[in-house]
């Protein structure tokens, strides 16, 4: 009979300093649920919106902190190389923060004029955040099985926050059952590679994969393919996209903003490090996958944003259509590409977290149909001229950070020589600037509305939209400063 | 007759596409949720079949962590469930359909 050895158990090193991003978004998430919870006094929303921009501006700086630190010293692991502290994790924990203080200030109004609980809704704000941190530096399957998980968790209770309107009800009920099913798909995934390889540490996986010559892979193709498929759920890539237009319908239009970036983000991280960095021997396997991928998810996403009416539907089918122009980038399998991908990830999101913003602003009450928004560039110019830049940037209009991103998208496909693929995409971009432009010209061109709806900008949304404006204008005129900044935030895995 | 790992793993596999097809299938939202708790418990039997056939403890400390998580979705689940059935009593997935374009 085998008896348990006394083995001598040696916890592994703890890189507290790498963890602080997580540490402080969860440690301030409960501070404020506890608080809110035992004191006898109403807090205003303006208390846990200040939390959330706090936590989110504290992580921001601990993440350029880490930065400089990755920089100098070479990137490193902890937590027995489960966890990752590399120039990737901390280029997706500057724009996960940025995204929390932008998400914050924007939702204020939102919940203020809803009557929503704001303490809840900002405790899950923060650890969804925590939860795709952990996303884009696991360096272990499970440990990002952990952070889709929490990510999603707290998403699902953030649709369905304002349970009082039914679309929100039923949005957040077709969310939870489709991130239900991927996420099993997902962990199938890393059962069957686990099985196959004999671990579930991306290096070691890797350092595996490299040495040994299989005779049978099916097991280890077939976990593969469930681990893209569980991904392509999360990133609303088509053929797995049909949740995407009815939930971002049905969500809060701050969330959906959040959603279709961060959340967006955090699934391409996670697919970059699984594939790009920890699958590379197997690149000629996943790349015409991720190649066919692509290329349905831009044609889709292009041609079923026309045929909308609903300006929130349009914005859902044309984040589709993004999905598919990073998933060009990932498909070339090189570093060039993959900081394409992490360039076209970072301005994208401000933008798109930006037209929810507008969207938000000017869906109140009569929802969101495209006739709302006739007359909008004489009633109120600034707003509108705003959200033209934020859908021309979408379009890809040169002098906006949109031309850039798509510029290198475009190009690392010719450089793999991939020419089909890069004449869908620049075709599909012409489709989908009639979508956007069709939005710009309800507000410029219709007749103008007698009454015209009321809109109330409170100081925090104008803020945050004035910053991603300037943002996208900047990036679009002096882009260099970001496109080395997405060069030196390639994946690497390193053991330790 | 000698059961082998691959007569887990089948079991595992068939546990999972019966969960699949009954979340795709079913409309009653307790039994969506069961399902997805059916391919959960599927991987994890495949988890515990490797792990024995490797001779590793990894991935049985796995099926831990997928417990937990599990646990965690079912109470949003079930939540998300009250919060749909209390505004109207009896409905099913069907019933959710004011949103489509």
């Amino acid at each position: 009979m085998k008896t348990i050895s006394a083995a001598i158990f040696e916890a592994p090193s703890v890189d507290w300093w790498g963890l602080l991003p997580q540490m402080v978004l969860l440690g301030v998430a409960l501070s404020l649920l506890l608080i809110t919870s035992i004191s006898r006094r109403k807090f205003a929303t303006a208390f846990s919106t200040l939390c959330s921009v706090l936590a989110g501006s504290t992580v921001f700086l601990i993440a350029l902190g880490l930065w400089g630190d990755v920089q100098e010293l070479g990137p490193r692991s902890s937590l027995a190389s489960a966890f990752g502290v590399d120039g990737f994790s901390i280029f997706f924990t500057i724009l996960i923060s940025l995204g929390v203080v932008t998400t914050a200030l924007l939702s204020h109004s939102y919940i203020e004029r809803e009557g929503i609980d704001s303490a809840e809704f900002h405790a899950l704000l923060m650890c969804s955040a925590a939860g795709a941190i952990v996303m884009a530096s696991a360096n272990d399957l499970i440990v990002m099985f952990i952070g889709l998980e929490a990510l999603s968790i707290g998403l699902y209770v953030m649709i369905a926050i304002h349970t009082r309107r039914a679309e929100a009800r039923e949005a957040a009920m077709k969310y939870f059952v489709l991130g239900a099913f991927s996420s099993a798909f997902f962990l199938y995934g890393i059962a069957l590679v686990y099985g196959a390889t004999g671990s579930t540490n991306l290096v070691q996986i890797r350092d595996y994969l490299d040495e040994v010559a299989f005779k049978d892979e099916h097991i280890l193709l077939a976990g593969i393919g469930l681990l893209l498929i569980g991904l392509a759920f999360k990133v609303a890539a088509a053929p797995f996209h049909f949740w995407a237009p009815d939930v971002y319908q049905g969500a809060p239009s701050p969330v959906t903003g959040y959603m279709a970036s961060i959340a967006k983000a955090a699934g391409f991280a996670a697919l970059l490090r699984v594939f790009f960095a920890a699958l590379p021997s197997y690149k000629l396997d996943w790349s015409p996958i991720i190649s066919a991928l692509a290329i349905l998810t831009l044609v889709v996403g292009a041609v079923m944003a026309i045929l909308q009416t609903d300006v929130k539907r349009m914005l859902a089918f044309s984040s589709v259509s993004h999905a598919g122009y990073v998933l060009v980038a990932i498909q070339s399998a090189n570093a060039s590409g993959t900081s394409a991908a992490l360039f076209y990830l970072f301005t994208y999101s401000f933008v798109v977290i930006g037209s929810f913003g507008v969207v938000s602003l000017m869906g109140w009450k009569d929802g969101h149909s495209l006739d709302r928004y006739s007359g909008i560039g004489r009633s109120r110019p600034v707003l509108a001229l705003t959200f033209t830049v934020f859908l021309l940037a979408q379009a890809g209009v040169p002098l906006t950070s949109g031309f850039v991103g798509k510029f290198q998208v475009i190009t690392s496909a010719v450089d793999v020589e991939n020419y089909v693929l890069a004449s869908i995409a620049m075709l599909t971009a012409v489709i989908s600037a009639y979508m956007y432009l069709k939005i710009v010209m309800t507000m410029y061109v219709t007749e103008d509305n007698s009454e015209g709806p009321d809109i109330a900008i409170h100081w925090t949304s104008g803020v945050v939209l004035g910053g991603i404006l300037v943002f996208t204008l900047v990036v679009g005129i002096i882009p260099q400063f970001l496109i080395d900044f997405s060069q030196d935030a390639v994946p690497v895995l390193i053991a330790g | 007759m000698i059961v082998t790992t691959s007569w887990y793993l089948v079991l595992g596999a068939l546990l999972f596409i019966i969960g699949g097809v009954g979340l795709l299938v079913r409309r009653n939202p307790l039994i969506m949720l069961m399902c997805v708790e059916l391919m959960l418990n599927g991987v994890n039997l495949s988890f515990v079949a490797f792990s024995k056939a490797l001779g590793d403890i990894g991935g049985q400390t796995v099926v831990f962590f997928v417990l937990v998580v599990a646990a965690a979705e079912v109470v949003v689940g079930l939540g998300l469930i009250v919060a749909i059935l209390r505004r109207a009593p009896g409905s099913t997935a069907d019933d959710l359909s004011v949103l489509k374009g």
